[in-house]
Protein backbone atom coordinates (compact mmCIF):
# COMPACT_ATOMS: atom_id res chain seq x y z
CA UNK A 1 0.00 0.00 0.00
CA UNK A 2 1.30 3.51 -0.65
CA UNK A 3 0.73 4.67 2.44
CA UNK A 4 2.31 2.51 4.83
CA UNK A 5 5.43 2.98 6.37
CA UNK A 6 7.41 1.73 9.18
CA UNK A 7 7.79 3.06 12.97
CA UNK A 8 10.13 2.04 15.39
CA UNK A 9 8.51 2.04 19.36
CA UNK A 10 9.27 1.65 22.63
CA UNK A 11 6.95 -0.51 24.64
CA UNK A 12 5.89 -0.41 28.35
CA UNK A 13 4.64 -4.26 28.81
CA UNK A 14 3.30 -5.38 32.20
CA UNK A 15 4.65 -8.89 32.70
CA UNK A 16 3.46 -11.38 35.95
CA UNK A 17 4.86 -14.80 35.72
CA UNK A 18 1.23 -16.18 36.81
CA UNK A 19 -1.14 -14.80 39.36
CA UNK A 20 0.27 -15.28 42.79
CA UNK A 21 3.62 -13.50 41.55
CA UNK A 22 4.25 -9.67 41.89
CA UNK A 23 4.03 -8.09 38.20
CA UNK A 24 6.19 -5.01 37.02
CA UNK A 25 6.64 -3.11 33.93
CA UNK A 26 8.87 -4.10 31.53
CA UNK A 27 10.66 -1.86 28.18
CA UNK A 28 10.97 -3.31 24.95
CA UNK A 29 11.91 -1.69 21.76
CA UNK A 30 10.70 -2.55 18.49
CA UNK A 31 11.70 -1.77 14.94
CA UNK A 32 10.51 -1.75 12.00
CA UNK A 33 6.31 -2.36 12.74
CA UNK A 34 4.55 -1.97 9.90
CA UNK A 35 1.46 1.23 10.52
CA UNK A 36 -0.43 -1.52 8.21
CA UNK A 37 -0.21 -3.99 11.35
CA UNK A 38 -2.84 -4.37 14.18
CA UNK A 39 -1.98 -3.63 17.36
CA UNK A 40 -2.32 -7.50 18.07
CA UNK A 41 -0.12 -7.93 15.21
CA UNK A 42 2.72 -5.64 16.67
CA UNK A 43 2.43 -7.61 19.77
CA UNK A 44 3.01 -11.51 17.70
CA UNK A 45 6.01 -9.64 16.20
CA UNK A 46 7.20 -8.68 19.60
CA UNK A 47 6.82 -12.12 20.67
CA UNK A 48 8.65 -13.28 17.17
CA UNK A 49 11.93 -11.43 18.46
CA UNK A 50 11.20 -12.37 22.36
CA UNK A 51 11.55 -16.26 21.38
CA UNK A 52 14.46 -15.54 18.95
CA UNK A 53 15.94 -14.03 21.90
CA UNK A 54 15.06 -17.12 23.72
CA UNK A 55 12.93 -14.91 26.03
CA UNK A 56 9.09 -15.60 27.69
CA UNK A 57 7.18 -14.08 25.11
CA UNK A 58 3.93 -11.58 26.12
CA UNK A 59 0.86 -13.52 26.67
CA UNK A 60 -2.29 -12.03 25.88
CA UNK A 61 -5.85 -12.48 25.08
CA UNK A 62 -7.52 -12.62 21.22
CA UNK A 63 -9.50 -15.07 19.21
CA UNK A 64 -11.13 -13.89 16.40
CA UNK A 65 -9.60 -10.82 15.46
CA UNK A 66 -12.18 -8.97 14.33
CA UNK A 67 -14.16 -7.32 16.79
CA UNK A 68 -17.06 -9.45 17.66
CA UNK A 69 -15.67 -12.17 20.16
CA UNK A 70 -14.66 -10.05 23.12
CA UNK A 71 -11.13 -11.93 24.01
CA UNK A 72 -8.92 -9.65 23.51
CA UNK A 73 -8.49 -6.90 26.46
CA UNK A 74 -5.55 -4.64 26.33
CA UNK A 75 -4.99 -0.92 28.30
CA UNK A 76 -2.78 1.11 26.09
CA UNK A 77 -1.44 4.15 26.69
CA UNK A 78 -4.09 4.91 29.48
CA UNK A 79 -7.32 3.95 27.56
CA UNK A 80 -9.44 0.62 27.28
CA UNK A 81 -8.73 -0.83 23.62
CA UNK A 82 -6.22 1.64 23.14
CA UNK A 83 -6.75 5.22 21.32
CA UNK A 84 -9.73 4.73 19.50
CA UNK A 85 -13.38 4.81 20.15
CA UNK A 86 -15.88 2.15 18.56
CA UNK A 87 -13.73 -0.36 18.43
CA UNK A 88 -12.08 -3.60 20.43
CA UNK A 89 -7.84 -4.07 20.49
CA UNK A 90 -7.51 -6.44 17.59
CA UNK A 91 -9.14 -3.54 15.87
CA UNK A 92 -6.48 -0.88 16.41
CA UNK A 93 -4.12 -0.42 14.16
CA UNK A 94 -0.43 0.83 14.43
CA UNK A 95 -1.14 3.95 12.42
CA UNK A 96 -2.79 5.28 15.81
CA UNK A 97 0.61 5.35 17.18
CA UNK A 98 3.78 7.26 15.48
CA UNK A 99 7.80 6.84 15.06
CA UNK A 100 9.11 6.58 18.23
CA UNK A 101 6.37 6.66 20.82
CA UNK A 102 6.51 4.87 23.82
CA UNK A 103 2.88 2.93 24.10
CA UNK A 104 1.87 1.78 27.77
CA UNK A 105 0.40 -2.01 27.33
CA UNK A 106 -1.48 -2.72 30.81
CA UNK A 107 -4.09 -5.96 31.46
CA UNK A 108 -7.53 -4.96 32.59
CA UNK A 109 -6.98 -3.99 36.27
CA UNK A 110 -10.30 -4.93 38.82
CA UNK A 111 -10.09 -6.84 41.85
CA UNK A 112 -12.72 -9.34 39.99
CA UNK A 113 -10.46 -9.77 36.99
CA UNK A 114 -7.18 -11.40 38.44
CA UNK A 115 -4.54 -11.25 36.12
CA UNK A 116 -3.53 -14.83 35.14
CA UNK A 117 -0.69 -14.06 33.28
CA UNK A 118 1.25 -11.25 31.59
CA UNK A 119 -2.02 -9.46 30.03
CA UNK A 120 -4.23 -11.79 29.95
CA UNK A 121 -7.34 -11.51 32.74
CA UNK A 122 -9.80 -14.06 34.15
CA UNK A 123 -13.15 -12.60 33.05
CA UNK A 124 -15.47 -15.51 34.59
CA UNK A 125 -16.73 -13.20 36.73
CA UNK A 126 -18.55 -11.58 33.92
CA UNK A 127 -19.67 -15.64 33.10
CA UNK A 128 -20.82 -15.90 36.70
CA UNK A 129 -23.21 -12.57 36.52
CA UNK A 130 -24.13 -14.30 33.37
CA UNK A 131 -25.49 -17.31 34.70
CA UNK A 132 -26.96 -15.65 37.93
CA UNK A 133 -29.92 -14.29 35.56
CA UNK A 134 -28.95 -13.86 32.27
CA UNK A 135 -31.19 -16.00 30.08
CA UNK A 136 -34.53 -17.03 29.61
CA UNK A 137 -36.28 -20.45 30.99
CA UNK A 138 -38.07 -22.07 28.35
CA UNK A 139 -39.32 -25.19 28.11
CA UNK A 140 -37.65 -27.38 24.73
CA UNK A 141 -39.62 -30.51 24.95
CA UNK A 142 -40.75 -30.54 21.77
CA UNK A 143 -43.74 -27.25 21.80
CA UNK A 144 -41.32 -24.44 21.64
CA UNK A 145 -43.06 -21.48 19.85
CA UNK A 146 -41.66 -19.89 16.91
CA UNK A 147 -40.02 -16.99 18.26
CA UNK A 148 -42.00 -14.37 15.63
CA UNK A 149 -45.26 -15.57 17.07
CA UNK A 150 -44.94 -13.09 19.95
CA UNK A 151 -45.00 -9.37 18.66
CA UNK A 152 -42.58 -7.28 19.60
CA UNK A 153 -43.05 -3.46 19.29
CA UNK A 154 -39.91 -2.76 16.85
CA UNK A 155 -38.62 0.23 19.29
CA UNK A 156 -38.13 -2.45 21.59
CA UNK A 157 -36.78 -4.83 19.69
CA UNK A 158 -34.33 -2.68 18.32
CA UNK A 159 -33.43 -1.59 22.03
CA UNK A 160 -32.98 -4.75 23.10
CA UNK A 161 -30.69 -6.01 19.77
CA UNK A 162 -28.37 -2.92 20.97
CA UNK A 163 -27.82 -4.00 24.26
CA UNK A 164 -27.19 -7.57 23.20
CA UNK A 165 -24.54 -6.32 21.08
CA UNK A 166 -22.45 -6.20 24.01
CA UNK A 167 -19.59 -8.89 23.57
CA UNK A 168 -18.49 -8.83 27.50
CA UNK A 169 -15.28 -7.87 26.65
CA UNK A 170 -14.59 -5.83 30.16
CA UNK A 171 -13.55 -2.65 28.65
CA UNK A 172 -15.99 -0.76 30.74
CA UNK A 173 -14.58 -2.34 34.21
CA UNK A 174 -10.92 -1.48 32.95
CA UNK A 175 -11.87 2.35 32.32
CA UNK A 176 -13.76 2.94 35.01
CA UNK A 177 -12.06 5.25 37.53
CA UNK A 178 -14.62 2.55 40.26
CA UNK A 179 -14.07 -0.59 38.16
CA UNK A 180 -17.38 -0.81 38.09
CA UNK A 181 -19.74 -3.34 35.76
CA UNK A 182 -22.69 -1.35 35.19
CA UNK A 183 -22.81 -1.37 31.83
CA UNK A 184 -22.37 -4.68 30.85
CA UNK A 185 -24.48 -5.75 33.56
CA UNK A 186 -27.51 -3.09 32.22
CA UNK A 187 -26.93 -4.49 28.69
CA UNK A 188 -27.34 -7.97 29.96
CA UNK A 189 -30.26 -6.59 31.95
CA UNK A 190 -32.05 -4.66 29.22
CA UNK A 191 -31.63 -6.80 26.49
CA UNK A 192 -33.79 -9.28 28.21
CA UNK A 193 -35.48 -7.16 30.07
CA UNK A 194 -36.95 -5.08 26.89
CA UNK A 195 -38.32 -8.22 25.37
CA UNK A 196 -42.14 -9.83 26.48
CA UNK A 197 -40.04 -13.17 26.94
CA UNK A 198 -37.58 -11.66 29.08
CA UNK A 199 -40.44 -9.65 30.85
CA UNK A 200 -41.74 -13.11 32.65
CA UNK A 201 -38.67 -13.79 34.89
CA UNK A 202 -37.64 -9.68 34.91
CA UNK A 203 -37.87 -9.31 38.72
CA UNK A 204 -35.46 -12.17 39.99
CA UNK A 205 -33.08 -11.28 37.10
CA UNK A 206 -32.11 -8.25 38.16
CA UNK A 207 -32.08 -8.90 41.82
CA UNK A 208 -29.47 -12.13 41.61
CA UNK A 209 -27.71 -10.68 38.49
CA UNK A 210 -26.89 -7.55 40.64
CA UNK A 211 -26.09 -9.52 43.64
CA UNK A 212 -23.63 -11.47 42.10
CA UNK A 213 -22.47 -8.41 40.82
CA UNK A 214 -21.48 -6.97 44.16
CA UNK A 215 -20.26 -10.11 45.09
CA UNK A 216 -17.65 -10.84 42.45
CA UNK A 217 -16.14 -7.04 43.76
CA UNK A 218 -16.92 -4.99 41.53
CA UNK A 219 -17.09 -1.22 42.20
CA UNK A 220 -20.24 1.51 42.05
CA UNK A 221 -21.08 3.29 39.38
CA UNK A 222 -20.39 7.14 39.66
CA UNK A 223 -22.13 8.03 35.99
CA UNK A 224 -18.66 9.28 34.95
CA UNK A 225 -19.97 7.67 31.53
CA UNK A 226 -16.22 6.41 30.88
CA UNK A 227 -17.56 3.33 29.87
CA UNK A 228 -20.07 4.48 27.11
CA UNK A 229 -16.95 6.49 25.41
CA UNK A 230 -15.08 3.72 25.70
CA UNK A 231 -17.26 0.40 24.96
CA UNK A 232 -16.29 -1.32 21.27
CA UNK A 233 -20.03 -1.56 21.08
CA UNK A 234 -21.65 1.81 21.37
CA UNK A 235 -23.53 0.37 24.29
CA UNK A 236 -25.58 3.07 25.94
CA UNK A 237 -25.96 4.73 29.65
CA UNK A 238 -29.24 4.39 29.39
CA UNK A 239 -28.94 0.49 29.57
CA UNK A 240 -27.66 1.31 33.62
CA UNK A 241 -30.29 3.86 33.91
CA UNK A 242 -32.85 0.53 32.81
CA UNK A 243 -30.75 -1.29 35.35
CA UNK A 244 -31.76 0.90 38.07
CA UNK A 245 -35.46 1.49 37.28
CA UNK A 246 -35.60 -2.49 37.11
CA UNK A 247 -34.13 -3.27 40.40
CA UNK A 248 -35.83 -0.41 41.95
CA UNK A 249 -38.67 -1.82 40.98
CA UNK A 250 -38.03 -5.32 41.80
CA UNK A 251 -36.53 -4.14 45.12
CA UNK A 252 -40.06 -2.60 46.57
CA UNK A 253 -41.80 -5.35 45.28
CA UNK B 1 -33.62 -10.47 50.08
CA UNK B 2 -35.76 -7.70 48.62
CA UNK B 3 -35.98 -6.28 51.65
CA UNK B 4 -31.75 -6.04 52.47
CA UNK B 5 -31.77 -5.14 49.05
CA UNK B 6 -33.01 -2.17 49.19
CA UNK B 7 -30.27 -0.98 52.22
CA UNK B 8 -27.18 -2.55 51.29
CA UNK B 9 -26.49 -3.54 47.23
CA UNK B 10 -24.60 -1.53 45.66
CA UNK B 11 -27.94 0.19 43.65
CA UNK B 12 -29.36 0.75 46.82
CA UNK B 13 -26.67 3.08 48.00
CA UNK B 14 -26.58 4.65 44.96
CA UNK B 15 -30.45 5.57 45.21
CA UNK B 16 -29.98 7.01 48.74
CA UNK B 17 -26.91 9.48 47.42
CA UNK B 18 -29.13 10.38 44.80
CA UNK B 19 -32.42 11.53 46.93
CA UNK B 20 -30.33 12.68 49.56
CA UNK B 21 -28.28 14.73 47.12
CA UNK B 22 -31.37 16.25 45.47
CA UNK B 23 -33.00 17.02 48.52
CA UNK B 24 -30.03 19.04 49.47
CA UNK B 25 -30.39 20.93 46.12
CA UNK B 26 -34.16 21.79 47.16
CA UNK B 27 -32.39 22.59 50.62
CA UNK B 28 -29.78 25.31 48.50
CA UNK B 29 -32.40 26.80 47.19
CA UNK B 30 -34.87 27.64 50.39
CA UNK B 31 -31.01 28.64 51.93
CA UNK B 32 -30.51 30.44 49.24
CA UNK B 33 -33.68 32.52 49.06
CA UNK B 34 -32.89 33.32 53.04
CA UNK B 35 -29.54 34.46 52.55
CA UNK B 36 -30.72 36.98 49.55
CA UNK B 37 -32.35 38.91 51.87
CA UNK B 38 -28.96 39.99 53.11
CA UNK B 39 -28.35 42.29 50.16
CA UNK B 40 -32.12 42.72 49.00
CA UNK B 41 -33.98 43.44 52.88
CA UNK B 42 -33.33 45.12 55.84
CA UNK B 43 -31.55 44.05 59.10
CA UNK B 44 -35.04 43.61 61.15
CA UNK B 45 -36.44 41.34 57.96
CA UNK B 46 -33.62 39.14 57.97
CA UNK B 47 -33.33 38.91 61.64
CA UNK B 48 -36.99 38.09 61.97
CA UNK B 49 -37.05 35.30 59.08
CA UNK B 50 -33.88 34.08 61.03
CA UNK B 51 -36.29 33.85 64.02
CA UNK B 52 -38.72 32.11 61.74
CA UNK B 53 -35.88 29.51 60.28
CA UNK B 54 -35.10 28.45 63.88
CA UNK B 55 -38.76 28.18 65.63
CA UNK B 56 -41.38 27.31 63.09
CA UNK B 57 -42.32 23.11 62.85
CA UNK B 58 -42.37 22.91 59.68
CA UNK B 59 -39.25 24.27 59.10
CA UNK B 60 -37.40 22.82 61.87
CA UNK B 61 -39.09 19.28 60.55
CA UNK B 62 -37.28 20.00 57.06
CA UNK B 63 -33.98 21.01 59.32
CA UNK B 64 -33.97 18.01 60.91
CA UNK B 65 -34.07 16.05 57.53
CA UNK B 66 -30.99 18.38 56.16
CA UNK B 67 -28.66 17.60 59.28
CA UNK B 68 -29.65 13.54 58.75
CA UNK B 69 -29.27 14.21 54.52
CA UNK B 70 -25.88 15.65 54.91
CA UNK B 71 -24.64 12.80 57.45
CA UNK B 72 -26.72 10.23 55.39
CA UNK B 73 -24.64 11.30 52.10
CA UNK B 74 -21.32 12.43 53.17
CA UNK B 75 -21.30 8.17 55.31
CA UNK B 76 -22.60 6.68 51.70
CA UNK B 77 -20.63 8.92 49.88
CA UNK B 78 -17.32 7.93 51.74
CA UNK B 79 -18.24 4.00 51.65
CA UNK B 80 -18.82 4.45 48.25
CA UNK B 81 -15.83 5.88 47.88
CA UNK B 82 -13.98 3.42 49.80
CA UNK B 83 -15.26 0.02 48.24
CA UNK B 84 -14.74 1.80 44.46
CA UNK B 85 -10.96 1.74 45.56
CA UNK B 86 -10.97 -1.63 46.99
CA UNK B 87 -12.24 -2.53 43.26
CA UNK B 88 -8.85 -1.88 41.96
CA UNK B 89 -6.21 -2.65 44.12
CA UNK B 90 -3.59 -2.22 41.28
CA UNK B 91 -3.78 0.95 39.45
CA UNK B 92 -2.59 1.78 35.79
CA UNK B 93 0.66 2.78 35.47
CA UNK B 94 -0.71 5.12 32.91
CA UNK B 95 -4.65 6.78 32.76
CA UNK B 96 -5.57 9.17 30.73
CA UNK B 97 -9.16 9.50 32.12
CA UNK B 98 -9.82 13.03 30.59
CA UNK B 99 -10.10 10.79 26.99
CA UNK B 100 -13.48 10.16 28.32
CA UNK B 101 -14.64 11.34 31.14
CA UNK B 102 -14.90 15.09 32.68
CA UNK B 103 -13.13 15.96 36.06
CA UNK B 104 -15.79 16.86 38.32
CA UNK B 105 -17.57 13.75 37.72
CA UNK B 106 -13.88 11.30 38.64
CA UNK B 107 -13.67 13.81 41.53
CA UNK B 108 -16.67 13.56 43.46
CA UNK B 109 -15.34 12.37 46.76
CA UNK B 110 -13.04 15.38 46.99
CA UNK B 111 -15.82 18.14 46.46
CA UNK B 112 -17.73 16.71 48.91
CA UNK B 113 -15.32 16.10 51.42
CA UNK B 114 -14.44 19.77 50.86
CA UNK B 115 -18.37 21.32 51.15
CA UNK B 116 -18.13 18.89 54.53
CA UNK B 117 -15.48 21.25 55.59
CA UNK B 118 -17.14 23.97 54.80
CA UNK B 119 -20.56 23.10 56.13
CA UNK B 120 -19.00 22.32 59.36
CA UNK B 121 -16.90 25.80 59.59
CA UNK B 122 -19.91 27.24 57.84
CA UNK B 123 -22.27 25.99 60.82
CA UNK B 124 -19.22 27.03 63.86
CA UNK B 125 -19.44 30.27 62.38
CA UNK B 126 -23.19 30.81 61.86
CA UNK B 127 -25.16 28.24 63.22
CA UNK B 128 -23.58 27.50 66.27
CA UNK B 129 -23.65 31.09 67.23
CA UNK B 130 -27.09 31.68 66.64
CA UNK B 131 -28.16 28.60 68.44
CA UNK B 132 -26.15 28.62 71.61
CA UNK B 133 -23.64 31.99 71.89
CA UNK B 134 -24.61 33.78 75.16
CA UNK B 135 -23.86 36.91 73.79
CA UNK B 136 -25.46 37.01 70.61
CA UNK B 137 -26.25 40.44 70.56
CA UNK B 138 -30.58 40.94 69.98
CA UNK B 139 -31.69 43.35 67.39
CA UNK B 140 -32.13 46.89 68.20
CA UNK B 141 -33.64 49.93 66.29
CA UNK B 142 -33.01 53.62 66.37
CA UNK B 143 -36.18 55.45 66.76
CA UNK B 144 -37.35 58.85 68.08
CA UNK B 145 -39.59 58.35 70.79
CA UNK B 146 -41.88 60.80 72.73
CA UNK B 147 -39.60 63.61 71.24
CA UNK B 148 -36.42 61.78 72.18
CA UNK B 149 -34.40 59.69 70.06
CA UNK B 150 -33.47 56.59 71.51
CA UNK B 151 -32.33 52.62 71.05
CA UNK B 152 -34.61 50.35 71.65
CA UNK B 153 -35.05 46.32 71.68
CA UNK B 154 -36.98 45.14 68.89
CA UNK B 155 -38.85 42.18 70.07
CA UNK B 156 -40.96 39.25 68.60
CA UNK B 157 -44.26 40.62 70.16
CA UNK B 158 -45.29 42.59 67.21
CA UNK B 159 -44.88 46.25 67.27
CA UNK B 160 -43.32 46.25 71.30
CA UNK B 161 -40.01 48.18 71.61
CA UNK B 162 -38.10 47.85 74.67
CA UNK B 163 -35.70 50.50 75.65
CA UNK B 164 -31.44 49.30 74.85
CA UNK B 165 -31.43 51.02 78.56
CA UNK B 166 -33.06 48.36 81.24
CA UNK B 167 -31.94 50.63 84.14
CA UNK B 168 -35.37 52.23 84.46
CA UNK B 169 -37.51 49.76 82.91
CA UNK B 170 -37.37 46.67 85.92
CA UNK B 171 -36.80 44.52 83.27
CA UNK B 172 -34.29 42.14 82.73
CA UNK B 173 -32.61 39.96 80.41
CA UNK B 174 -33.16 35.92 81.33
CA UNK B 175 -32.21 33.12 78.50
CA UNK B 176 -30.50 35.80 76.23
CA UNK B 177 -33.30 36.95 74.66
CA UNK B 178 -36.23 37.16 76.75
CA UNK B 179 -37.12 40.30 78.71
CA UNK B 180 -38.59 39.61 82.44
CA UNK B 181 -40.51 41.80 84.76
CA UNK B 182 -37.70 41.02 87.27
CA UNK B 183 -40.20 41.68 90.43
CA UNK B 184 -43.10 39.69 89.13
CA UNK B 185 -41.12 37.11 87.89
CA UNK B 186 -43.30 37.24 84.36
CA UNK B 187 -41.95 36.83 80.93
CA UNK B 188 -42.73 40.28 79.43
CA UNK B 189 -41.42 39.51 75.88
CA UNK B 190 -38.89 38.17 73.59
CA UNK B 191 -36.02 39.85 71.64
CA UNK B 192 -34.65 39.44 68.53
CA UNK B 193 -31.28 37.49 68.31
CA UNK B 194 -29.27 40.15 65.58
CA UNK B 195 -27.79 37.31 62.73
CA UNK B 196 -27.47 40.03 60.23
CA UNK B 197 -24.77 42.22 63.06
CA UNK B 198 -23.07 38.64 63.57
CA UNK B 199 -22.77 38.07 59.54
CA UNK B 200 -21.76 41.55 58.79
CA UNK B 201 -19.37 42.03 61.60
CA UNK B 202 -17.87 38.66 60.33
CA UNK B 203 -17.47 39.43 56.74
CA UNK B 204 -16.48 43.02 57.33
CA UNK B 205 -14.16 41.95 59.99
CA UNK B 206 -10.52 44.13 59.40
CA UNK B 207 -8.68 41.14 59.67
CA UNK B 208 -10.19 38.34 58.88
CA UNK B 209 -13.21 39.55 56.25
CA UNK B 210 -11.23 38.88 53.33
CA UNK B 211 -10.15 35.95 53.73
CA UNK B 212 -13.58 34.35 54.95
CA UNK B 213 -14.93 36.09 51.51
CA UNK B 214 -12.11 34.42 49.43
CA UNK B 215 -12.91 30.66 50.90
CA UNK B 216 -16.74 31.20 51.07
CA UNK B 217 -16.11 31.70 47.19
CA UNK B 218 -13.81 29.01 46.59
CA UNK B 219 -16.36 26.84 48.56
CA UNK B 220 -18.96 28.16 46.11
CA UNK B 221 -16.63 26.98 43.38
CA UNK B 222 -16.45 23.77 44.85
CA UNK B 223 -20.12 23.21 45.26
CA UNK B 224 -20.34 24.52 41.60
CA UNK B 225 -18.65 21.65 40.60
CA UNK B 226 -19.97 19.31 42.67
CA UNK B 227 -23.23 20.31 41.34
CA UNK B 228 -22.11 20.37 37.93
CA UNK B 229 -21.73 16.83 37.65
CA UNK B 230 -23.76 15.79 40.46
CA UNK B 231 -27.66 17.18 39.54
CA UNK B 232 -27.79 15.06 36.48
CA UNK B 233 -26.02 12.32 37.77
CA UNK B 234 -28.99 11.91 40.33
CA UNK B 235 -31.48 11.76 37.79
CA UNK B 236 -29.63 8.71 36.05
CA UNK B 237 -28.97 6.99 39.43
CA UNK B 238 -32.36 7.24 39.60
CA UNK B 239 -33.17 5.63 36.27
CA UNK B 240 -34.90 8.36 34.96
CA UNK B 241 -32.74 8.48 31.52
CA UNK B 242 -34.56 9.68 28.27
CA UNK B 243 -33.33 10.59 25.13
CA UNK B 244 -36.39 13.12 25.50
CA UNK B 245 -35.85 14.86 28.71
CA UNK B 246 -31.86 14.31 29.22
CA UNK B 247 -30.76 17.58 27.39
CA UNK B 248 -33.50 19.33 29.59
CA UNK B 249 -32.15 17.55 32.77
CA UNK B 250 -28.41 18.45 31.82
CA UNK B 251 -29.41 21.97 30.89
CA UNK B 252 -31.12 22.68 33.50
CA UNK B 253 -28.40 20.70 36.02
CA UNK B 254 -25.69 22.96 34.62
CA UNK B 255 -27.92 26.22 35.15
CA UNK B 256 -28.57 25.06 38.36
CA UNK B 257 -24.98 24.02 39.46
CA UNK B 258 -23.90 27.64 37.80
CA UNK B 259 -26.51 30.28 39.20
CA UNK B 260 -27.48 29.31 42.74
CA UNK B 261 -23.27 28.62 44.41
CA UNK B 262 -22.81 32.46 42.21
CA UNK B 263 -25.61 33.61 44.18
CA UNK B 264 -24.22 32.20 47.28
CA UNK B 265 -20.87 34.27 46.27
CA UNK B 266 -22.17 37.33 45.58
CA UNK B 267 -23.67 37.79 48.88
CA UNK B 268 -19.91 37.71 51.16
CA UNK B 269 -18.53 39.88 48.09
CA UNK B 270 -21.59 42.07 48.61
CA UNK B 271 -21.06 42.69 52.10
CA UNK B 272 -17.29 42.81 52.42
CA UNK B 273 -16.69 45.43 49.58
CA UNK B 274 -19.88 47.40 49.03
CA UNK B 275 -22.27 47.52 52.05
CA UNK B 276 -22.18 50.07 54.67
C1 LIG C 1 -25.08 20.93 49.88
C2 LIG C 1 -24.29 19.96 49.75
C3 LIG C 1 -24.36 18.86 48.71
C4 LIG C 1 -25.19 18.69 47.61
C5 LIG C 1 -26.30 19.60 47.13
C6 LIG C 1 -24.79 17.46 46.98
C7 LIG C 1 -25.38 16.94 45.85
C8 LIG C 1 -24.99 15.77 45.23
C9 LIG C 1 -25.67 15.16 44.13
C10 LIG C 1 -26.94 15.66 43.47
C11 LIG C 1 -24.96 14.03 43.80
C12 LIG C 1 -25.26 13.05 42.68
C13 LIG C 1 -25.82 11.76 43.24
C14 LIG C 1 -25.78 10.66 42.24
O1 LIG C 1 -24.89 10.61 41.40
O2 LIG C 1 -26.65 9.79 42.30
C15 LIG C 1 -23.84 13.94 44.69
C16 LIG C 1 -22.89 12.94 44.63
C17 LIG C 1 -21.87 12.79 45.55
N1 LIG C 1 -21.66 13.57 46.69
FE1 LIG C 1 -22.70 15.21 47.17
N2 LIG C 1 -23.74 16.89 47.67
C18 LIG C 1 -23.47 17.72 48.75
C19 LIG C 1 -22.53 17.50 49.73
C20 LIG C 1 -21.67 16.41 49.78
C21 LIG C 1 -20.82 16.13 50.91
C22 LIG C 1 -20.73 16.94 52.19
C23 LIG C 1 -20.14 15.01 50.59
C24 LIG C 1 -19.13 14.42 51.55
C25 LIG C 1 -18.31 13.50 51.37
C26 LIG C 1 -20.55 14.57 49.25
C27 LIG C 1 -20.06 13.48 48.55
C28 LIG C 1 -20.57 13.04 47.36
C29 LIG C 1 -20.03 11.91 46.61
C30 LIG C 1 -18.83 11.05 46.99
C31 LIG C 1 -20.85 11.77 45.47
C32 LIG C 1 -20.68 10.75 44.36
C33 LIG C 1 -21.42 9.51 44.77
C34 LIG C 1 -21.76 8.60 43.65
O3 LIG C 1 -22.01 9.05 42.53
O4 LIG C 1 -21.81 7.41 43.92
N3 LIG C 1 -21.50 15.45 48.80
N4 LIG C 1 -23.88 15.00 45.56
S1 LIG D 1 -20.66 -3.08 27.73
FE1 LIG D 1 -19.19 -2.67 26.08
S2 LIG D 1 -17.24 -2.46 27.15
FE2 LIG D 1 -18.63 -3.49 28.59
S3 LIG D 1 -18.32 -5.66 28.28
FE3 LIG D 1 -20.01 -5.08 26.91
S4 LIG D 1 -19.01 -4.59 24.96
FE4 LIG D 1 -17.38 -4.61 26.49
S1 LIG E 1 -10.05 -10.80 19.33
FE1 LIG E 1 -12.20 -11.08 19.15
S2 LIG E 1 -12.89 -9.07 19.58
FE2 LIG E 1 -10.75 -8.78 19.55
Amino acid sequence: MASSKFININLKIWRQKNAKEKGKIETYRLDKVSTDSSFLEMLDQLNEQLVSERKEPVAFDHDCREGICGMCSLFINGRAHGPDTGITTCQLHMRMFKDNDTIFVEPWRSKAFPVVKDLVVDRSAFDRIQQAGGFVSVNTSGNTIDANATPVPKHDADRAFEAAACIGCGACVATCKNGSAMLFVGAKVSQYALLPQGKVEATQRVLNMVRQMDEEGFGNCTNTGACEVECPKGISLENIARMNREYLVASIK
Amino acid sequence: MAKSAILKSSLAKKYWMALTGLFLCLFLVGHLAGNLQLIFSDALHFNEYALFMTTNPVVKLLSYLTYISILFHAVDGIMLTVQNRKARPIRYAKEDSSANSAWASRNMAVLGTLILVFIVTHMVNFWAVMHFDKNMPLQTIHITYQGQEMDMYVTTNDGKYIPTDLSNTGLEIRNHKEFYDAAANLKMAEGIKDLHKITFAFFKDAKYGLIATILYVIAMFVLAFHLLHGFASAFQSLGANNPKYNGLIKGFGKGFAIIVPLLFAIIPVYIHFFAK
